[in-house]
């Protein structure tokens, strides 16, 4: 089955990504396809490469990015949430004349199309949020 | 089934909203991913429970806030082809409200009702 995957919430705060990494890491072990993971409201700060949770928790940010590399994940922060938020990638950070950008590893910064488009050609859209 | 339907592309989008149109961001960011959904030509519906029945309020005012009232956006929504509004039936009544306090014409369901309209979409974005 083709999914799509959005995520509401923020790391750490509540347990919606959490959730979410162990859904899409089960599903892909069971051989489903997950064409794209979309993070909207806090969920953006799922993106963030500048958490530094203490050394004996997990690392979520970390862990999207590993999962990423490991399955070609298409994680997609959304623009909008992510200006809000201060979340940005290079380019981002030279448009708007900021000193720092913070996107992890695996992300990618688009607009909320995608997450329309994730619906579309997704089997079945999963949001996980409060 | 709309048109779109026919020819086997448009999906059924329903945008659920169950919060308060302010104390926290759900209500404008959901309102936001409508807008630019509408440019997708799907079949959309709009679907208003609990608190969310709040958010078609009329008469508000954020002044004190400091944030923008975005209620008047859901008027707007008609020029998209966006005119299937749900509201619960059960959520209107808690809150002492009718469907002329609201600030767009909606199709007022009950709750079973709400569950056959969700029952009957392809996709369900829940805010």
């Amino acid at each position: 089955m083709k999914l799509g995957i959005l995520v509401n919430e923020g790391p750490y705060t509540h347990q919606a990504s959490d959730s979410a990494y162990q859904f899409v890491k089960a599903a892909l072990a069971k051989g489903h396809q997950v064409c794209r993971v979309f993070f909207y409201h806090d969920g953006v700060n799922n993106g963030t490469r500048l958490t530094v949770p203490p050394q004996d928790d997990r690392n979520i940010v970390k862990r999207w990015s590993e999962l990423a590399a490991e399955h070609k994940l298409d994680l997609v922060v959304c623009i909008a949430a992510a200006q809000r938020r201060g979340l940005m990638d290079k380019s981002e950070a030279k448009r708007h004349g900021k000193d720092a950008d913070n996107l992890a590893p695996g992300f990618r910064i688009s607009g909320l199309g995608q997450l329309i488009e994730a619906g579309i050609e997704a089997d079945r859209l999963v949001v996980f949020g409060d | 089934m709309t048109e779109e339907n026919a020819g086997g592309v448009a999906k059924r989008f329903l945008y659920v909203n169950r919060r308060a149109p302010y104390g926290s961001i759900y209500a404008l960011e959901s309102l936001e991913v409508v807008l630019i959904g509408a440019a997708f030509e799907q079949d959309v519906s709009l679907a208003f429970l609990g608190d969310g029945v709040y958010q078609l309020a009329k008469g508000q005012d954020t002044k004190g806030l400091e944030v923008k009232n975005f209620s008047p956006t859901f008027r707007a929504l008609e020029d998209y082809d966006v005119t299937k509004l749900y509201v619960e039936k059960e959520a209107l009544e808690a809150r002492g409200l009718t469907a002329a306090d609201l600030v767009v014409p909606v199709e007022v369901v009950d709750a079973a009702r709400m569950a056959e309209i969700m029952e009957a979409q392809d996709v369900i974005l829940s805010f």
